[in-house]
């Protein structure tokens, strides 16, 4: 039709991030302006950056947008129920430690209904990298009040404003004992890359709050416009503190977001403290668990 | 293939089935196991907790029952024969995850030491009242298999049965013990490792790219892989194709949960362990299973001592439910009698499959302790009339 | 043949153990069929324990003791609890420095003391009561063989205690013998 067409012939391209994703499964059920592939993306880039060995990852998500997350990586991944995936991680990893297992889902799955694991995990310092996108709210049953959202945010399930304090995770997540710690928002996605580097070399419970839009409920609800006003929002007032205590990281409704790595110390894992303390009291019967021995 | 030697101490041991189950589960290669403590079952974890840093394993005590039963599927994911252990109301806790093991064809064993219910109810004292929990007891169809062991022998025998058809038909396996073959002391001989067959993972034998997780075999069933081999597998409890991909569809569903029971149903005929006695001439035959098998063998036999003919028809594997069996004698005896400590469970799948061509004669029972020999012997002779 | 056996007493005292052996020493190294079921629960820890054993040619069908032929009571609120249950013709063993038997005796019941406490006192720890108590209840009952009940004793204790309870089995013994075959052994 337009008289500007012309005929080029161009090279079949593909984005080389492309076989890190399951192709037949595209496309995704994302929304438009949702964060979540932003957070996906910056997580390919990581592994890609990385030469991660794909062989030895496996993610695991629960249930929900974020949920979705399992299936569309070329990984071992599983999609399981509604705020469980940390204990199925559990069990994955301690079945095989070689693996390295990444829990990925949404605020509402890791916090409301699989709170109690998340807290034990971190307590336990289970070797799992866990990723929660947090949009503040239920997307995949239409915009429900989560345990993350702000005060006087409006959702289906709190029709006048929630009145419900939310959790700070990155507080939550320190004081249970995660050794690592971090939140950016999907505006933030060189360093959210370089906190998914960190987060796959690091042993031990890590955490990585993602903030991130949910444009088709929670910013509509809201009115606070599309994806990409939330962006700028994620912009204006984001404020980088490394190493901030996390007790004053909390969030308000369109208040000041605090980013950045909060939390980055040593504790064994649950494993190695299994291990060292059968050595001790079993001496040379004892052959540790998941250590392949150099013979 | 044979047991490992590592997990097996053979000889003669007098312990009770809590113990026996254990000794069971690790004699058939169980080397993961995930649970949450709760009263009658805590001896096989706390058993397993004791002796699994030698044989080379892990236990690990999680935060619930919803944990435990899912973290035992993330092992098997890796590799692993894995067991969870629980009563009553964490087997309600597990429901879930025992409709994700069956729609993600997991091999898992349950392992159920039934206690007075509902809700906290008799937490020290013995039912069998988890029969229908365990068969339709989470959303959806599906089908499962289930045991019932009557003493500490056959806690060990039947544990490793269990995990074999657990491995045989990727499905949850339960083990339904009560109070008192859980609390029960009795002599139990451990057979040498080269005794003890063990049925292996049936991995598959395709390569990465040509291997599909649901495709299923002749008889139904997929063959398995684990997460770390290459595969890049999509486990989902979503509705699924013979990828793993989601598909939300009428027709994925009817395929995927068609087969799920289907892969039961139709080796059914395979699936029936049963131990009959006097059968031949019986014109009441009493079907128990568990501890009530024991209660009932006695009346049996004091029934025949006054001259009845009364046969005794004991279920090992209760579910599937040996239908043909049961139709059978359905056509050539009198009456059922079907003792069970519970108000009426099992004895509505009699009444089922014998459809009005015998009498059907429950003898309830809440529990809190076992029948009376004389209890069930009054039902025979009222019956045998 | 069938035997029912209770044993009753305090928790600490070791009853559940004193059960465990005899099973043990029945089914394992004597080649008969024994079930043991121990009184479970809450109620059990504070102050009343039992073990039911059952002891037979014949497998054994319903696990419970209901009537016992042999009473074993370590404490006066077991023989309180229990007494009522023994058989006719049934065989009370009872810590005598502890337990008074009455009139609410089945008629024609057996009645057999031992000093079980006073015994392992004397050879250095009452804690050993209850293996005493084994090694009387072999010698009174003739229902398990001195070498199978020896044999138990050393597969249940503790290492590093075989010496002082196989003392204490021996001694129980002894005075069980003593009683079976003189006239100290009374009808009630």
């Amino acid at each position: 039709m337009s008289s500007l067409a012309v005929n080029v012939e161009l090279p079949e391209l593909q984005n080389p991030l492309m076989p890190y994703l399951r192709q037949d499964r595209i496309p995704h059920i994302w929304c438009p302006g949702c964060g979540i592939g932003t957070s996906l993306n910056a997580f390919i880039r990581a592994l890609d950056e990385m030469q991660f060995d794909l062989n030895k990852l496996a993610v695991v998500s629960g249930i929900g947008c974020t949920g979705r997350v399992a299936g569309y990586l070329n990984v071992d991944s599983f999609h399981t129920t509604h705020g469980r995936a940390i204990p199925f991680a559990t069990g994955l990893k301690l079945g095989n430690p070689d693996l390295k297992v990444v829990v990925y889902s949404g605020d509402g799955d890791l916090f409301a209904i699989g709170g109690n694991h998340f807290i034990h995990a971190a307590r336990r310092n289970m070797d799992l990298f866990v990723v929660c996108v947090n949009n503040f709210t239920y997307g995949m049953t239409g915009g429900q009040v989560a345990p993350t959202t702000p005060l006087g945010a409006t959702q289906t399930t709190m029709p006048y404003g929630n009145f419900e304090p939310p959790f700070n995770l990155p507080y939550l997540a320190d004081s249970c004992g995660a050794v690592y710690v971090a939140r950016w928002t999907v505006y933030h996605v060189r360093q959210l890359t370089r906190a998914f580097k960190e987060g796959l070399s690091k042993k031990g419970f890590v955490f990585l709050e993602v903030l991130s839009p949910c444009p088709t409920l929670y910013s509509r609800r809201n009115r606070l416009g599309d994806g990409v006003e939330q962006l700028k929002y994620y912009k204006e007032k984001s404020v980088v503190k490394n190493g901030a205590d996390t007790r004053d990281v909390g969030l308000s409704f369109q208040g000041d977001i605090v980013v950045g790595t909060f939390v980055n110390r040593e504790r064994p894992t649950w494993l190695e403290a299994m291990n060292e303390h059968f050595s001790q009291r079993f001496g040379d019967r004892y052959q540790p668990y998941g250590v392949h021995r150099e013979d | 293939m044979h047991a490992d030697p590592k997990g097996v101490l053979t000889g003669l041991h007098f312990i009770d089935g809590d113990h026996a189950a254990c000794e069971g589960a690790i004699a058939a290669g169980c080397r993961f196991a995930a649970g949450y403590p709760i009263t009658p079952s805590t001896e096989v974890v706390e058993r397993f907790a004791a002796r699994i840093p030698l044989v080379g394993g892990v236990f690990i005590q999680m935060e619930d029952e919803i944990a435990s039963s899912i973290a035992i599927l993330g092992a098997a994911w890796a590799g692993h024969k894995v067991m969870t252990v629980t009563s009553g109301p964490g087997l309600s806790l597990m429901m879930e995850h025992i409709g994700y093991a069956a729609m993600t064809e997991t091999p898992c064993v349950f392992v159920d030491v039934q206690r007075g219910g509902p809700s906290t109810g008799l937490p020290t004292l013995p039912a069998q009242a988890d029969m229908m929990q365990v068969r339709w007891g989470s959303h959806g169809d599906y089908n499962v298999i289930a045991l019932s062991p009557n003493s500490p022998q056959e806690c060990f025998d039947l544990m490793i049965k269990a995990f074999n058809l657990a491995e045989l038909y990727r499905t949850p396996v339960f083990f339904m013990m009560d109070e008192v073959v859980g609390h029960m002391t009795e002599r139990v001989a451990i057979p040498r490792p080269e005794d003890i067959e063990v049925v292996p993972r049936r991995w598959t034998s395709r390569k990465p790219g040509d291997y599909r997780a649901y495709e299923p075999g002749e008889d139904l069933v997929p063959e398995m892989v684990k997460a770390g081999d290459g595969f890049r597998v999509h486990i989902t409890g979503l509705t699924h194709d013979e990828r793993g991909y989601p598909a939300m569809n009428p027709q994925a569903q009817d395929k995927l949960v068609r087969r799920l029971v289907d892969k039961i149903r139709k080796n059914a005929h395979k699936l029936v362990d049963v131990r009959g006695e006097n059968l031949e001439d019986a014109d009441v035959v009493v079907i128990s299973y568990g501890i009530t098998s024991r209660i009932a063998a006695a009346a049996v036999e004091e029934a025949r001592a006054a001259g009845r003919k009364v046969g005794h028809l004991r279920l090992v594997i209760v579910w599937p439910f040996p239908e043909p069996l049961v139709a059978e004698l359905a056509s050539r005896v009198k009456a059922f009698v079907v003792p069970e400590l519970n108000l009426g469970q099992m004895v509505r799948e009699v009444e089922r499959v014998v459809a009005g061509k015998a009498q059907v004669v429950s003898v309830p029972h809440a529990g809190g302790t076992v029948h009376q020999v004389e209890d069930i012997l009054a039902k025979i002779l009222e019956v045998a009339k | 043949m069938r035997t029912e056996i209770r044993v009753g007493g305090l928790g600490g005292q070791g009853v559940i153990l004193c059960g465990m052996i005899i099973g043990k020493a029945a089914s394992i190294f004597d080649g008969k069929h024994a079930t043991l079921i121990q009184a479970f629960g809450p109620e059990a820890r504070g102050s009343a324990a039992s073990a039911q054993v059952t002891v037979a040619d014949e497998p054994i069908g319903y696990p419970y003791v209901r009537r016992p032929d042999v009473l074993v009571v370590m404490s006066p609120d077991a023989y309180t609890t229990f007494v009522p249950t023994l058989k006719e013709g049934g065989s009370l063993l009872y810590e005598s420095d502890l337990v008074v038997p009455d009139k609410r005796l089945p008629t024609g019941a057996k009645v057999l003391g031992v000093p079980a406490t006073r015994l392992a006192e004397e050879l250095g720890r009452r804690l050993v009561m209850n293996i005493v108590m084994v090694g009387f209840f072999t010698a009174t009952t003739k229902l398990i063989s001195y070498e199978a009940a020896r044999k138990a004793v050393l597969d249940s204790v503790p290492r590093g205690t075989e010496e002082l309870n196989l003392k204490a089995f021996e001694a129980g013994f002894a005075y069980g013998q003593r009683l079976v075959s003189g006239e100290d052994s009374r009808v009630a």
